[in-house]
């Protein structure tokens, strides 16, 4: 690709709306107002980390948001009323999650299945199970939930940064170097290519589909957990529509939907962007809330045109050397 | 050999492999032998079997029969990467790499250097660089794969696949998107790479370039072994003659008298037609009541030439005209049009709808034509399938049969028929007999006869050139997509066809350079 890199292309956009609306509202220019941007959009960052992995090697995952909604009430109910100690619920879940997501993987793999199909299933089966435990919202009370809650670092300015926001902090920047510096991460390229080319090069393209799928999940579990921190609850239809939003992060993250490009930290990125038009339009107090998914639209819109753009424009090279072969 | 006494005389050894796809027999008992340090060619027209044959060799197919020892010991692969690590490799026209990698990622995937879990990108690369350098390509390694030529991918796959320590190294068509200068640095790998002791098999249908690099030739058809050469006692004419094969030998007699020279009406005429890097521009007059056959080798630009005229492909200069008048074919609906039909070669996946009926395959032409606003009535749907089934004799005469159920013969006809159905002023048949039985050939070739006599402008495409021959009232030769030749009445023999085709190209290449 010549010209921009797409990420750097979100990063623009980023400053420039940062920008704006800091001329409009000056008080968005405050770590206070960063702070709870990133608090707000934890779970969605820890989410969408996991969907830049499968949306990188060619695949989608759907059952994220419903994963989070089943998590918030494995953990609810593990703690309110089984009495299960908060930690051993976390492991529990998170195995749970990860191996939900194993499942997933492996249907894709074994059966040649498309991934949109099989974790369409996986999130209805999710959401059920969540409806199953219960259909109303249970309250946390555990003493665990008050201290997470109240902790966070000062940032000079007044701002808090909270320990959700610490958590999704670490997970990107653990994503971002997983992607980027281990073999893992270029197999994760690789299948986005071309699985059929990665499979003749030697990658083991089943153990890979199983574990990308089993990562999203797991993600999905830690995001469920945060969001069950930010909410103190569990309800089974909290997370409604979020692997929605975390798959446009993804993509005006700069990452293509076909696979084989991408990265964590564009991700984040489409996340800051996100959470940046939500805070917006708090801000204003007159626009409705839905705005901010006309916005998110449009933005999509545009990286999709600007993704295809880019595409064509390093096909054009290579057709006109054919042209020229003869 | 078994007797000992000559211990590993080849490198790889293949005998007697057969394979068949249901009841196609694409090889049968194929030999194959090639020495360490060797570059053979593997020559051979469309569906001579070579893909087949590097396919079974390289375990993508199972074979059904034969053996294969490398290095005097068998082996049976059972997938590529299986051969790879036996030390087959092979790379593909379409470079089999991931051009969104990085070049040093392509070359090392899957088997990183790697210290602490993590991939040590700067060592990477200088083994990349150093592994490039030795096939003397001084690039960006760090740059997408993608970002390069065909021609370094093709270099990197071959760097990738001799890194990966392979002995056998088969090359399928790795100079059809190159250009000469870029061959040239193929070829001097390639000779390195023999001097090395690595055998290399070289699968291309440039002739010249064949006789510029290659040992040894093997040349097969329709799935069997036809002869294997040195290449200093194979004269080139001898070569064509092994490829094309006079299999119909006995049916040549039959020219047909009846190409009095009678003035025709002009069809349709092309002046100056063609298309950059497809096919360069040519004049041809098509007339009513002729038939003109196409002749050339595969990628001579016989096929191009069609799809120019049907308007499957836009040209970029020169002018058509139909019954006198400038048209203008810029898409197949133009084509149907003017009367228009073409039959293309890949019947099975460019011409019939296998799951659809004969009927519904006769009447998709003329309802295309027609528009979605002017359906065919169920009646009249029937009455055209009726009469062309019978018109053709398409068997099993029941319109309402599958076409996937058909024979290759009576699938072709249905094909016709279709066109037929249009009542065109002009046909384009491309290979009309290949992957058809013997008594269905002949058949074919008796209505292309008839449909002629009934006026129709007729353009054909065929390997056999006995066929051709037998039904053309002209030949256009081609060779390296140009039209070279032109030969009409007495002068239509196989003799002129091949002189025209195997005529030196050293002037071509210079031309191209």
């Amino acid at each position: 690709m010549k010209g921009l890199p797409p990420v750097l292309i979100t990063a623009i956009v980023l400053v420039a709306g940062f920008a704006l609306c800091a001329m409009q509202f000056p008080n968005i220019a405050s770590t206070r107002v960063v702070g709870n941007l990133l608090t707000d959009n934890a779970f969605l960052g820890i989410v969408a980390t996991g969907m830049t992995f499968v949306i990188i090697s060619g695949g989608i995952d759907l059952s994220v948001g419903s994963v989070i909604g089943f998590t918030t009430v494995f953990v609810a109910l593990a703690i309110e009323r089984w009495g299960v100690p908060p930690l051993v619920a976390f492991v529990a879940i998170l195995a749970l999650s990860a191996a939900f997501g194993a499942a997933m993987g492996a249907v894709i793999h074994v059966f040649d299945l498309p991934p949109f199909i099989v974790t369409l299933a996986g999130m209805f089966l999710a959401r059920g199970a969540g409806f199953l435990l219960s259909t109303e919202s249970v309250p946390i009370t555990a003493p665990v939930y008050s201290t997470v809650s109240d902790f966070a670092l000062r940032m000079p300015g007044g701002g808090r940064l909270t320990a959700i926001a610490i958590i999704m902090l670490v997970i990107v920047i653990g994503g971002a170097l997983l992607l980027q510096l281990t073999r893992f991460g270029a197999n994760v390229y690789a299948l986005g290519g071309s699985r059929a080319t990665a499979s003749l090069m030697g990658v083991a393209v089943g153990k890979m589909t199983v574990k990308i799928y089993m990562l999203s999940s797991l993600l999905a579990g830690i995001a469920g957990i945060v969001f069950s921190f930010y909410t103190s609850a569990g309800y089974s239809l909290s997370a409604v529509g979020v692997e929605l939003d975390s798959i446009a992060a993804v993509v005006i993250g700069g990452t293509l939907l076909t696979g084989g490009q991408g990265s964590v930290i564009g991700t984040f990125l489409g996340v800051l962007i996100q959470g940046l038009i939500q805070t917006y339009i708090n801000f204003d107090g007159t626009l409705s809330s839905w705005w901010t998914k006309i916005a998110t639209g449009v933005l999509l819109f545009a990286f999709i045109a600007l993704q295809q753009g880019l595409v064509a424009l390093a096909r054009r090279p290579v057709a006109k050397r054919a042209g020229a072969v003869s | 050999m078994e007797n000992g006494l000559d211990p590993a005389p080849f490198l790889l050894e293949v005998r007697g492999i057969s394979k068949s796809f249901g009841a196609v027999r694409a090889l049968q008992e194929v030999d194959f032998t090639l020495r360490a340090g060797e570059i053979h060619a593997l020559l051979g027209e469309n569906g001579a079997g070579k893909s087949t044959l590097i396919k079974v060799v390289t375990g993508v197919f199972p074979r059904d029969a034969g053996v294969v020892r490398l290095g005097g010991e068998e082996v049976e692969p059972r997938s590529a990467k299986a051969a790879l690590q036996a030390g087959i490799a092979t790379v593909y026209q379409e470079v089999n790499l991931l051009p969104n990698l990085s070049v040093a990622q392509n070359l090392f995937l899957d088997r990183q250097p790697m210290r602490f879990g993590i991939v040590r990108e700067g060592e990477m690369r200088r083994r990349a660089k150093a592994l490039l350098t030795e096939f003397g390509l001084d690039i960006d390694v760090a740059a997408p794969l993608g970002n390069y030529s065909v021609a370094i991918q093709h270099v990197t796959a071959i760097a990738r696949a001799v890194d990966l320590s392979a002995r056998v190294l088969i090359l399928d068509e790795p100079t059809a998107s190159l250009d000469r200068h870029e061959v040239e640095i193929l070829f001097g790998i390639m000779r390195q790479l023999a001097k090395r002791g690595i055998g290399i098999v070289f699968v291309s249908h440039f002739l010249d370039q064949v006789y510029e690099i290659s040992d040894r030739i093997t040349v097969l058809r329709n799935g069997r072994l036809v002869g294997e050469r040195e290449i200093a006692s194979l004269p080139r004419l001898e070569l064509i003659r092994m490829m094309l094969g006079r299999e119909l030998a006995e049916t040549t007699s039959a020219r047909a008298a009846a190409s009095e020279p009678r003035a025709r009406e002009v069809c349709a005429s092309f002046e100056n037609y063609g298309k950059a890097g497809y096919v360069a521009p040519f004049n041809l007059e098509l007339r009513h009541g002729e038939v003109v056959g196409l002749a050339g080798l595969l990628g001579s630009g016989r096929t191009e030439t069609a799809r120019l005229v049907f308007g499957a492909e836009r040209a970029d200069g020169g002018q058509a005209k139909v019954e006198g008048a400038s048209v203008r074919l810029q898409s197949p609906r133009d084509g149907v049009r003017h009367g228009f039909g073409y039959c293309p070669e890949e019947r099975k996946t460019d011409g019939i709808v296998a799951e659809l009926t004969v009927r519904e395959n006769i009447v998709l032409a003329l309802q295309a034509k027609r528009g979605l606003h002017r359906p065919l009535s169920r009646r009249e749907q029937d009455e055209l399938a009726s009469r062309y089934i019978k018109m053709l004799d398409i068997r099993p005469p029941d319109p309402e049969r599958p076409v996937g159920l058909l024979s290759g013969g009576n699938q072709q006809k249905v094909l016709l028929a279709r066109w037929l159905a249009t009542s065109p002023r002009l046909l384009v048949l491309d290979e009309p007999t290949r992957g058809i039985d013997v008594g269905a050939h002949a058949e074919i070739i008796r209505l292309i006869r008839e449909l002629c006599d009934d006026g129709l402008a007729l353009l054909v495409i065929s390997s056999e050139l006995d066929e051709i021959v037998t039904y053309s009232d002209r030949v256009v030769v081609l060779r390296d997509r140009a039209h070279v030749e032109e030969l009409a009445g007495e002068a239509i023999d196989v003799t002129n066809i091949l002189a025209a085709i195997a005529a030196d190209g050293a002037a071509m290449q210079e031309a191209r350079a």
